[in-house]
């Protein structure tokens, strides 16, 4: 009958060691294992006795009573914990439990304010804060947690047009969101502090999404008709101006000329008459002459005919017979 | 020996009498002692070790935290008989545990119980009202616009909030009120009840997406046809501009070369009406200008010879001189 055990062969041999002292060794061993214990950096401890809470330990190497009579639970206090809503996610981006809703497309699917629907899509950030209460007030904190979260999203969704959360809301909406939500953690006891609410995708129902496209296109085409427009606005007029000075520069270059030109001619002529006054008939002669002088030779014909004949005209159209009177 | 042996084997048997006389109450938990069923005495809520007698009474753990009672979806009707999904949920603690108790005697029958209460008052309460009593909240809220929103506002009922008399808020206390004097009988506090989600009906939801979509195509249309408008407007102001800056110039270019020409005038008439004399000699030296200007290239000139040039060649004495 020989017995795998190591103790049951020893035991004949080993005479001077009784079952009752090993037992007493063994009980003294599991004691020690089980007196001691460690709280990583990002944890604290609670610690039990009995059952009943006696007090929080920091992180570090601690001792307790040992065989069960103290327990210690750890809670990640310094950890950063995430609720997830709406998002599809594959398991290992996990990083807490009650991070993902067990169905996505039934919690982002909503009804606005102005009796439309919307997808949101969020994310609640949380550390615990309060250990005890979180570990002893309510049954399941992280998914009471992702109730209330749901339902005050769903409460400020409600109180807002689809146009509102989709556009120029989100802020707003985060912040009203983290407000009340801190709130009811309060009320229902959860020992945490809710750091953060941030909206994700917003978007309208998938079979919708293509119209508020086309809003935004005709938005576009509309800005782009008007740039056009203007385009051609900014290209005629001011050209136009351009123009509309030139010619009035113009005007105003003409006006000087004429007055300079006149004022000159008016001068000349002064000058001139105060000079014919002085001998008038003389100078009257010479100007006559010397200007016929030098008029004539540049006509083509000059016919000089005696005063008493009085029918020129007629001789007119044969000038080649005339010659002879030519100059 | 068997002395020994008596002792070993008494202290066993106290230890394990010991053993199953105790127990502990953990900080989440309390507990109601019953014998053959029965409870005896009052229900443990003190957390830490307890005592008991073994064999006869057994302990009953009873949960002392809040419980969750998440609701299934169920479609029901508003008073405008729209369907709707509602999914609720509740936050309940056990204040009583000797009532629980002798009532309910576990979880299980108490979630039925609370589905069946909370079930029907939320029914109850969903169809007095309308849906959009159920869908908002405040009353009193005004949306957020800016400019893209407001120009929303103009196309039917976009970018407007539908009035509301009571809201979400008031019907979830409605709910409240109605259920927890009932669950109170079953020794359950009832912290809250609240409206996790809510959705349209997958038929109506398809009606609600096409009006949704024909909305969106009538604020497309209405800017494409504001960009058009507003085009248009602007080659009408360029015309107007350009017509207004040409005929201004027009204007003044004419006003200008008047006023010049009329200086000019002046100017001249000015110096050549000082006297006879000056009107006399200007218009002999204006005939010689002009005389310089005509005569030439192909004109003809007949002199007679009573002019003053060549009256010489018929006698030596000017005429009439």
């Amino acid at each position: 009958m020989s017995s795998p055990n190591p103790w049951s062969q020893h035991m004949p041999s080993a005479k001077p060691w009784p079952i009752g002292s090993i037992l007493l060794v063994l009980f003294a061993l599991s004691g020690l294992f089980t007196a001691y214990y460690t709280i990583p950096a990002e944890s604290t401890g609670v610690l039990l006795r009995f059952g009943r809470h006696l007090h929080n330990v920091p992180a570090g190497l601690h001792f307790k009573l040992p065989f069960g009579i103290d327990e210690v639970i750890k809670v990640p206090t310094e950890r950063q914990l995430k609720l997830e809503f709406g998002i599809k996610r594959t398991a290992e981006s996990i990083t807490n439990p009650d991070q993902l809703g067990a169905d996505p497309l039934k919690e982002r699917s909503m009804v606005t304010g102005d009796l439309n629907a919307a997808l949101v899509e969020w994310v609640v950030q949380y550390r615990i804060t309060e250990p005890e209460i979180y570990l002893f007030e309510v049954r399941d904190p992280g998914l009471t947690l992702r109730d209330l979260s749901e339902s005050v999203m769903r409460e400020i969704i409600g109180d807002r047009t689809v146009d509102e959360i989709i556009t120029i809301g989100r802020q707003e909406i985060e912040d009203t969101n983290l407000t009340r939500l801190r709130e009811l953690a309060n009320r229902y006891h959860l020992g945490v502090m809710v750091n953060q609410v941030q909206l994700k995708n917003v978007d309208p129902p998938v079979p919708v999404q293509p119209s508020f496209n086309e809003v935004n296109r005709a938005q576009q085409d509309r800005e782009n008709a008007i740039n056009l427009a203007n385009g051609e606005y900014n290209k005629a007029v001011p050209r136009a101006r351009g123009e509309a000075d030139q010619a009035i520069r113009g005007a105003e270059g003409y006006r000087f000329k004429r007055i300079n030109e006149a004022s000159g001619d008016v001068a000349a002529f002064n000058a001139v008459l105060t000079e014919y006054l002085k001998a008038p008939e003389v100078t009257r002669t010479r100007i006559y002459l010397e200007t016929l002088g030098e008029v004539l030779p540049g006509a083509k014909q000059s016919i000089v005919v005696d005063e008493s004949v009085q029918q020129i005209l007629p001789m007119l159209p044969l000038p080649s017979s005339l010659t002879g009177a030519a100059k | 020996m068997k002395n020994r042996f008596l002792s070993i084997a008494g202290a066993v048997a106290l230890g394990l009498i010991l053993l199953l006389s105790l127990f502990t109450v953990r900080q989440t938990e309390q507990v109601i002692i019953t014998q053959f069923g029965r409870p005896i005495g009052d229900p443990i809520t003190e957390p830490g070790l307890h005592f008991k007698l073994p064999f006869v009474q057994q302990v009953n753990l009873i949960d002392k935290r809040y419980l969750a009672w998440d609701g299934p979806m169920v479609e029901m009707s508003t008073k405008d008989k729209t369907y709707i999904q509602v999914d609720t949920f509740a936050r309940w603690r056990i204040t009583d545990p000797m009532q629980y108790f002798l009532r309910l005697r576990d979880e299980r029958s108490a979630q039925s119980r609370l589905e069946d209460i909370l079930g029907s008052e939320t029914r109850t309460a969903v169809a007095r009202h309308e849906l959009i009593e159920v869908v908002r909240t405040d009353k009193l809220r005004k949306p957020l616009q800016d400019e893209s929103t407001a120009l929303l506002a103009g196309v039917g009922a976009l970018g407007v909030l539908r009035p509301i008399q009571h809201g979400r808020t008031e019907i979830e206390k409605n709910i409240f009120e109605a259920a927890a004097p009932k669950l109170a009988e079953f020794g359950i506090e009832l912290l809250d009840i609240r409206i996790k989600r809510l959705n349209y009906n997958p038929e109506v939801l398809e009606r609600i997406y096409q009006r949704m979509i024909s909305e969106r195509l009538q604020i497309a249309q209405r800017f494409r046809s504001e960009g058009e408008g507003e085009a248009a407007r602007i080659h009408g102001n360029k015309d107007r501009d350009i017509n207004e800056i040409e005929s201004t110039a027009y204007k003044r270019v004419q006003e200008i070369r008047g006023e010049a020409d009329a200086k000019a005038t002046e100017i001249y008439a000015g110096a050549y009406n000082q006297n006879s004399q000056s009107a006399d000699f200007y218009r002999f030296t204006k005939s010689m200008d002009t005389y310089r200007k005509i005569i030439g290239g192909e004109a003809t000139v007949v002199l007679s010879t009573n002019s003053d040039l060549f009256s010489l060649l018929k006698r030596i004495e000017p005429k009439g001189r």
